[in-house]
């Protein structure tokens, strides 16, 4: 599938970088997004002391995971819901298609934002069996009408201009006399999708947290559309990830103020529902069928692993948005279903590390994705173990192999080290001459190519300072 | 070591301030002495192994990590320019060299007697008597292993305020990676570019005539950047402010804007 293309990366990265209208996209969605969040977060005192918190609760449960997943199973059938484990993405996708199939082809569906759909490339094959598929979420529609895949976990569409967004409702809708604002988008939508929601058959959605002890599935979503997919069809299938998993409803509760904080900037956002299965006799509404597809698709594997941190992760976003990297080239450089920081980790191990390995080494390390993430993620340290590995299978390039063990061997050989780096530098300096900086040096051509390269002093300062000069 | 006694300081001068601007090495012996320590600078040291671990190639970086654990063992302190060699003494050494029993008492204790240069100086020192004029304005670039991993920010700008004719002005963005990154800035050169560029850029509307860090490769990078585009702020290393030694800058040719920065 995707895994192929990975070899393109530093294309993708160009078309990105030259990109301008994307360009211009990226550069507002990165500060509002960071402003959003240091203000949201700057108002809670105890912050910080929330991170640990909730990194010790996703410790405790992805240690006693298996209980956690027994116990949530056993709930949500006690709820009349059916529940359906998929170990692949190719069995969850099955589990699905066999649903919505079921009496027939030709099914309407409502579907809210889930990545999970995507993790499992859920909309192609229920195209393929005859349904017809609306996403609901504004960006998932835009990305959906353009063709197109979300650039970003949380805002599908933000690598999208308003005017290309314009172009693609005119299209799409027919011609319309439409004010260009985003509130003329929004309404323009909101009357296309509403009768989307009143007509499906099934709702499809994904899900933020399940919690084990009543079996609730939440779902938070700022366009309510998510409840719409849920309550309005008869039928309600929800694909959800297995580490979604939190013990109580009272863990729920600090989970739901990072998310909305370290997501949007938001103290909450703007829907959070709570699900318990399908409709009572006593209820008024709700869907007759209540499914939900627990996926796996490699995550029981990272338990047992060196990224199980990984797992701790709620898809907030917060580390794409302020990953100077991501800012850069958006969210399809990476090209696959999930991107910056946090996709740098995961796309290795779906896709293997042999086709995506430019994902964890296209990073300068800085850490700041680290300081954002709600559940402490160590990100850096698992993008260098993935790099390790790398070097381990040696998968990288014979060039860069060969230049580090060269000047490691040096490294490790001070006198041989200084005796190699003055003929460097007498080099250096003989080229800079007059100059205080090169424009081309033979083999910093990665370095020369989009800047100049500083000239050394002269001599090297153990040189200098084993000749007494202070 | 008594109250009078002077602490023995061992100078980590870092790979790059050793080949490409010896002059921050010597401001930073120049500070530490003034500062009441008495340096030594062991000749056998070449690099932190930084380069190393962060490409994946653990067993060259431990390797080198042995060898700096060695070297700089016997000092009251270990003091390096930079926040990213001293990072990756404090915070990479000891779980690097954490199964080699030998060696895992020895590289918690470099890592505990590890300083960046402006933190040792504000932190363990509380040094108050910088001797230096810098008549500038000057913008500051928090680099990010330094500021995430070290927990340095204020220490230099305290510093700094101590030097005459100077002021402060902030850039926006001051703690977004410059895209300098190591072995990165080469192996991607077009995304390292871009964030140079937005570095280079926010320096520029912060009307600083100049941009000082505490990273050699940082400031080599956005020098490097800024040359390219046609010139903009001069760019220096905190301790070469700090110590009066701020001559030619970063990427300045003979004869290029003289004059210490006393414009
Ligand atoms: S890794 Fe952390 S910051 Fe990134 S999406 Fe997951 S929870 Fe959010």
């Amino acid at each position: 599938m995707k895994a192929a293309a990975q070899n393109n990366f530093p294309h993708r990265v160009q078309t990105a970088l030259g990109n301008e209208a994307l360009q211009r996209a990226l550069g507002r969605a990165r500060t509002g997004f960071q402003n959003n969040r240091r203000r949201a977060v700057n108002q809670v005192a105890e912050f910080q002391r929330m991170r640990s918190a909730a990194r010790e609760i996703k410790n405790h449960t992805l240690a006693h995971l298996d209980f956690y997943l027994e116990q949530f199973a056993d709930a949500v059938r006690a709820n009349g819901g059916q529940v359906h484990w998929a170990r692949t993405a190719g069995e969850a996708r099955d589990t699905v298609a066999g649903i919505c199939s079921a009496g027939g082809g030709g099914k309407k569906i409502a579907k809210g934002k889930t990545m999970v759909a995507e993790e499992i490339e859920l909309n192609p094959a229920l195209e393929k069996a005859g349904h017809e598929v609306t996403e609901t979420d504004l960006g998932e529609y835009i990305v959906q009408l353009a063709g197109e895949a979300p650039s970003h976990i949380i805002a599908p569409a933000v690598h999208k201009t308003r005017g290309e967004v314009l172009e693609l409702f005119a299209r799409h809708h027919g011609a319309k006399k439409r004010g260009g604002d985003t509130a003329a988008i929004v309404a323009e939508a909101r009357q296309v999708l509403r009768e989307k929601f009143t007509g499906a058959d099934i709702g499809i959605t994904g899900a933020n947290f399940l919690i084990a002890e009543t079996g609730a599935i939440v779902l938070v979503t700022n366009e309510g559309n998510g409840d719409l997919c849920s309550c309005l069809p008869p039928v309600h299938i929800v694909t959800a990830a297995i580490e979604k998993v939190l013990p109580t409803l009272e863990d729920l509760a600090l989970f739901l103020r990072l998310l909305g904080r370290s997501a949007t900037g938001q103290e909450i956002s703007n829907y959070t529902t709570l699900y318990a299965g399908a409709k009572r006799e006593a209820d008024t509404d709700g869907p007759r069928e209540f499914h939900l597809v627990l996926l796996d698709n490699g995550r029981s594997a990272m338990l047992g692993g060196e990224f199980r941190d990984m797992l701790r992760c709620i898809r907030c976003g917060a580390c794409l948005n302020h990953c100077p990297v991501y800012g850069s080239i958006g969210g399809h450089a990476y090209d696959a279903v999930y991107s910056g920081p946090m996709g740098a980790v995961l796309t290795p191990l779906s896709a293997g590390l042999r086709v995506a390995r430019d994902l964890p080494n296209a990073c300068t390390l800085n850490g700041r994705c680290r300081e954002v993430c709600p559940v402490d993620i160590p990100l850096p340290d698992l993008l260098r173990k993935h790099r390790m590995r790398e070097f381990e299978q040696k998968l990288g390039g014979a060039r860069g192999r060969l230049a580090l063990a060269l000047w490691a061997f040096f490294a490790l050989r001070p006198r041989l080290y200084q005796a190699a780096a003055g003929a460097l530098l007498y080099l250096l300096k003989k080229t800079a001459g007059r100059r205080g900086a090169l424009r081309k040096f033979p083999l910093a051509g990665g370095w020369t190519q989009s800047r100049d390269l500083p000239a050394p002093e002269g001599k090297t300062f153990l040189r200098r300072w084993a000749q007494g000069e202070r | 070591m008594t109250a009078e006694s002077k602490p023995a300081v061992g100078l980590f001068a870092t790979c790059l301030a050793d080949l490409f601007r010896p002059t921050v090495a010597f401001a930073a012996a120049r500070l530490l002495r003034a500062a009441g320590c008495t340096v030594t600078v062991p000749l056998a040291q070449t690099c932190c192994g930084q380069p190393a671990y962060n490409s994946g190639d653990a067993h060259s970086a431990r390797c080198i990590a042995k060898r700096v654990v060695e070297v700089f063992s016997p000092y009251d302190f270990t003091v390096a320019p930079s926040g990213s060699c001293a990072a990756m003494i404090r915070e990479h050494y000891p779980a690097l060299l954490g199964d080699d029993p030998g060696l895992r008492e020895k590289s918690q204790t470099l890592a505990r007697r590890t300083y960046e240069l402006t933190s040792f100086l504000a932190d363990v020192r509380d040094f108050t008597a910088v001797d230096a004029a810098f008549n500038c304005a000057v913008t500051y670039h928090d680099s990010c292993a330094g500021l995430r991993e070290c927990g340095i920010r204020r220490q230099p700008r305290r510093l700094l305020q101590q030097v005459r004719g100077l002021t402060l002005r902030e850039m926006a963005d001051s703690d977004v990676c410059c895209g300098f990154g190591g072995t990165f800035c080469v192996k991607y050169p077009d995304i390292s570019a871009r964030m140079a560029g937005d570095k280079a850029h926010a320096v520029a509307q912060s009307g600083a005539d100049a941009v000082l860090g505490g990273d050699l490769g940082c400031l080599l990078n956005i020098a490097g950047c800024i040359k390219r585009s046609g010139g903009g702020a001069r760019v220096f290393h905190v301790a070469e402010v700090l110590a009066g030694l701020a001559g030619a800058a970063i990427g300045e040719g003979e004869g290029e804007g003289e004059g210490g920065g006393a414009k």
